[in-house]
């Protein structure tokens, strides 16, 4: 595989071309939190805009017909990114947490009774835990939890003990957006299914990062946002298997998510509609469509090798920095997220630092306040890569650490 | 450019004066901020015309946090309770002497929330408790 050509990258992100102080660019390194997007993404929806803005379904103009192709373009196009084999089974969402709360709503009030099992990661961002939680209050359906081991890993035998207690549901994040951790998605749905349980990953940190087929994994559901893989916010997507969605009652009541509606009562669309209530976020659909093309033009492959090599170097140097504590698995179990402690100053201040240095960071519990209180720290900074981080932007990084440490030293 | 972390603040955050917690106390009240998750607790002692004698801070958080709380136990130590209910963040900012944005001065003021609510024996450490007139 060829190495990707990251000043040609670079040149595809205006806001990398910003500088944040006099002479000094920005280096973002907080793409798990957001990603950057390419111009042919903003293009995308801007076009859509000046061209061909209509609401969709149903209207028998041009300008409705074209929304409409585009969106359900869009679709299809997502469909392919996760290997999908129908269309049908991508809903559109706001985001990963609505993607979550959809089935939490929808599968888990169908399909959960008092005394059910859900079995969770201590490394869950928050959208995987509180619609679970919300869920467990309501219907008492009992929440059991993967540990994770001092070095970031899922405790794989924990976990088989945990699934003799035949449980309904598997929630689990597929990449930790803390620790950075890749974990063994097939494996633990595997095994999931042979305890008769169904799965849903979160995949919002791993599908902009790493090669995801939904047919490969046998995964039940997955959700994951448009942000974080170049695509504009207020757009996710949730996917689930047809045999599962075509059970499921409607998620929210209204406009498109209907066949027929008499003054009493409705008959509910097909599948996926019936879970898009109301008119959509067609631009947003059309900007992750864009983004879809954009990282296949690159290769989920070459985008992984990249940041597994980015990552390497990460840890390689930041290692040497004395006081430096690093939370997860080496590189090899790893995707681009670096999350660290240094022993003098807060993150905080560490993150405030860095940012004098045009350094863009992340400090605090990164929607992950139970794994942070697993490794007794309040809070930690973050540094996150993807397709346009370089080598010489973890440099940065280290002297930017060196000027913290030259301040509170 | 460091003016954020001048070396008043560096050296109150490295070696605070009033770190500890006073057993036994006439005021404790302690809070966080749960955006940031830094955490501070006050005790107080008080004499029988309610001046404070004695202060300590104890808990967690960035520099900034930290100081503003070692500087504003230093300044109230012989000031009455109800000297300490008339203060507002600008006396804060004026103690710690630099311009904050909005997230970090959060981070300034919750020292100033935890005292005026342990003085003022509430359940809750709220904004409302630091905005001037």
């Amino acid at each position: 595989m060829n190495p990707l050509d990251i000043e040609a990258i670079r040149k595809d992100f205006p806001i990398l071309q910003r500088e944040i102080h006099p002479g000094k660019q920005l280096v973002y390194l907080d793409s798990a939190a957001t990603a950057q997007k390419p111009t042919r993404v903003i293009e995308a929806m801007d076009r859509y805009y000046r061209w061909s803005n209509a609401n969709i379904h149903r209207g028998v103009h041009v300008l409705a017909e074209e929304a409409t192709m585009l969106y359900e373009d869009a679709r299809r196009n997502v469909a392919g990114f996760i290997g999908a084999r129908d269309a049908r089974e991508i809903i559109f969402t706001r985001n990963t947490t609505e993607a979550i709360n959809l089935v939490a709503y929808s599968w888990g009030r169908a399909n959960l009774q008092a005394g059910d099992v859900i079995i969770l990661t201590e490394m869950e961002h928050h959208s995987n835990l509180v619609p679970w939680q919300m869920l467990a209050q309501e219907r008492q359906v009992r929440l059991e939890f993967i540990p994770v081991t001092d070095d970031g890993l899922l405790d794989m035998e924990e976990y088989q003990k945990l699934l003799m207690l035949a449980p309904k549901l598997v929630a689990f994040t597929q990449m930790s957006n803390v620790l950075g951790t890749i974990n063994p998605a097939g494996e633990i749905i595997r095994l999931a299914h042979d305890a008769g349980a169904i799965t849903l990953v979160d995949g919002a940190q791993s599908v902009p990062h790493i090669p995801v087929n939904v047919v490969d994994l046998d995964v039940d559901f997955l959700a994951f946002s448009a942000h974080k893989m170049c695509g504009p916010m207020g757009s996710g997507v949730l996917y689930g298997k047809t045999a599962l969605l075509e059970k499921m009652p409607p998620f929210l009541g209204g406009g498109d998510m209907i066949r027929k509606v008499m003054l009493r009562s409705y008959a509910p669309n097909s599948i996926p509609h019936k879970f898009e209530a109301g008119t959509p976020a067609v631009a947003e659909a059309v900007g992750l469509s864009a983004a879809v093309d954009y990282l296949n033009s690159i290769g989920m492959d070459a985008i992984a090798a990249h940041e597994h090599e980015i990552v390497s170097y990460a840890l390689e140097q930041l290692n040497q920095i004395p006081g430096v504590r690093i939370l997860g698995p080496d590189a090899d179990r790893k995707g681009g997220v670096v999350s660290f402690t240094l022993d003098i100053a807060h993150p905080h201040d560490v993150a405030q630092i860095l940012y004098r240095h045009g350094i863009a960071v992340r400090a605090g519990h990164h929607c992950a306040m139970p794994l942070h209180d697993r490794y007794q720290i309040p809070a930690t900074t973050r540094a996150s890569f993807y397709i346009y981080s370089t080598r010489e932007e973890v440099d940065h990084l280290v002297q930017g650490l060196e000027q913290v440490k030259a301040i509170f030293g | 450019m460091d003016d954020l972390y001048r070396e008043v603040i560096i050296e109150h955050y490295k070696n605070p004066g009033f770190r500890g917690e006073l057993d036994p106390h006439d005021i404790s009240f302690e809070d966080e901020n749960p955006l940031c998750g830094d955490h501070i607790r006050i005790d107080l002692r008080v004499n029988e015309n309610e001046v404070v004698t004695e202060a300590a801070f104890s808990g967690h958080g960035c520099a900034i946090s930290q100081a503003s709380a070692d500087l504003l136990l230093e300044f109230i130590i012989g000031k009455t309770l109800d000297e300490i209910r008339q203060l507002t963040k600008d006396d804060l900012l004026e103690l710690l002497g630099i311009e904050l944005g909005p997230v970090r001065l959060k981070c300034a003021l919750l020292s100033l929330k935890v005292l005026k609510a342990g003085v003022y024996g509430l359940g809750e450490a709220s904004d409302s408790l630091v905005e001037g007139d």
